[in-house]
């Protein structure tokens, strides 16, 4: 798996703390546009793996850091930069506008 | 040039899927185009079905839909998750085109392309999407947990959502642009009987207002002309559904409403070697399984359109086999 996991417990470290772009993917079991979008972030984690960390959290299993981001659908996915949030991007979405959506941070 | 394939199908609910099952056992070697994220079709945005034949303890609609992909593959069908931009389906040799502008060939398609759920067509409504503004109460109702919201739609479908949603929510306000509800009467007397449902009648939604998040809607009352601000901080749009057929528009019959035509009980649509299946032809049953059930008519119906372009005696057809162009 080119993706990582983080928790509500790793966020701060593994997320606001890193050096990286981190772009972290909001998702849950049930959700089946999550399921869709799933193998694009493998994709993508593998092929920018130099500028960019996926981290994928669980909605299910943390409760607390997608409800103090005030997110309200997944999959949402958000993307961090020295600890701010620099972009936030709502739905599935295929593999080439995704792209488009995270080109300034992967040039 | 590529070579021409017996039969391309595009879409992958439970019509695409059952097309490609029964399509590759016949060993057309179907290709299937999915869509880039939508593979799986309406059902990826439900969680327990509990009415599709054969699951006496229900199944979530992704894994069934999983299971449907695996067993089409595991018979030949090429499953592509990427979308059609372009189709050209007259004549004996059909064209479809992919996101990334190659052209694919076929004797033969299928069409399940489903249908998608109707918007508002209000510029803050798309910019809310994913913010506060849903079309799915199953799957987002979780969200909004002890917050007021509002359903626009006056059908069996906003009754059910609204129904649905006071599980979550402290209320729900139910907004239709009518002074009576088309939901069936059983539907309406639970959802007149349920304290947490308020009815605003004879209005439509003009703005859903908030910055980054869903605040509150302004309506226009239909009757008297006012207009009000309702605050809310989730808004489920649950007014009806439309084909995703407007790639076809100019090709292929469709309804007044968009829907794709086809000589039932079969699934030929005017173009010969042309099938469609599923909810972009059936806006009545709607039902996985009735998509499920007109996908497999129409892989049989390709097999036996492409059995008689060898031999015309196989149906008694006219069809005559053409020259590759």
């Amino acid at each position: 798996m080119a993706t990582t996991t983080v928790t509500d417990d790793t966020f701060a470290t593994e997320v606001l703390a890193s050096d990286k772009t981190v772009l972290v993917d909001f998702w849950a079991e049930r959700c089946g546009p999550c399921r869709q979008l799933a193998p694009i972030l493998e994709e993508i984690a593998s092929e920018h793996a130099d500028k960019l960390t996926v981290a994928k959290m669980n909605i299910t299993d943390n409760p607390t850091t997608f409800t103090s981001l005030g997110i309200v659908y997944i999959p949402t996915m958000a993307l961090y930069q020295d600890g701010n949030l620099k972009k936030t991007i709502v739905g599935a979405k295929p593999k080439r506008l995704l792209l488009k959506d995270l080109e300034e941070f992967l040039g | 040039m590529s070579d021409v394939r017996n039969v391309i199908i595009i879409g992958s609910g439970p019509a695409g899927y059952t097309a490609a099952l029964y399509a590759a056992r016949a060993r057309l070697a179907p290709l299937v185009f999915t869509g880039a994220v939508t593979a799986g079709g309406a059902l990826m945005n439900t969680t327990d079905v509990e009415n599709f034949p054969g699951f006496p303890d229900g199944i979530l609609g992704p894994d069934l839909m999983d299971n449907v992909r695996k067993q089409a593959e595991r018979f030949g069908a090429e499953l592509v998750d990427d979308d059609v931009t372009a189709v050209e389906l007259t004549g004996p040799t059909k064209t479809v085109t992919d996101s990334s502008g190659t052209a694919h060939r076929a004797k033969a398609v299928i069409i399940a392309t489903g249908s998608r759920y109707r918007e508002l067509g209000l510029a803050s409504e798309k910019r809310l999407a994913g913010h506060g503004v849903s079309w799915c109460a199953t799957c987002d109702g979780f969200f909004f947990r002890d917050q007021d919201i509002a359903v626009v739609g006056g059908g069996d479908s906003a009754i059910e959502e609204a129904t649905f949603l006071t599980r979550f929510a402290t209320s729900v306000t139910v907004i239709h642009r009518r002074d009576h509800l088309r939901a069936s009467k059983i539907m309406q007397e639970r959802a007149f009987a349920n304290p947490k449902i308020r009815f605003l009648w004879n209005s439509d939604v003009i703005e859903v207002l908030g910055e980054r998040q869903v605040s509150g809607i302004r309506l226009h009352n239909r009757a008297t002309g006012e207009e009000s601000s309702v605050d809310v901080t989730g808004l489920f749009i649950a007014i009806g559904h439309e084909p995703r057929s407007e790639l076809f528009a100019d090709q292929i019959n469709r309804d007044a409403a968009g829907y794709l035509l086809v000589e039932a009980p079969s699934t030929r649509t005017n173009l010969p070697g042309v099938f469609a299946s599923g909810d972009v032809v059936d806006h009545i049953y709607r039902q996985a399984v009735t998509a499920a059930g007109t996908g497999c008519a129409a892989a049989l119906d390709t097999e036996r359109y492409l059995a008689a372009l060898t031999d015309p005696a196989v149906t008694g057809s006219a069809v005559r086999a053409q020259s590759d162009l």
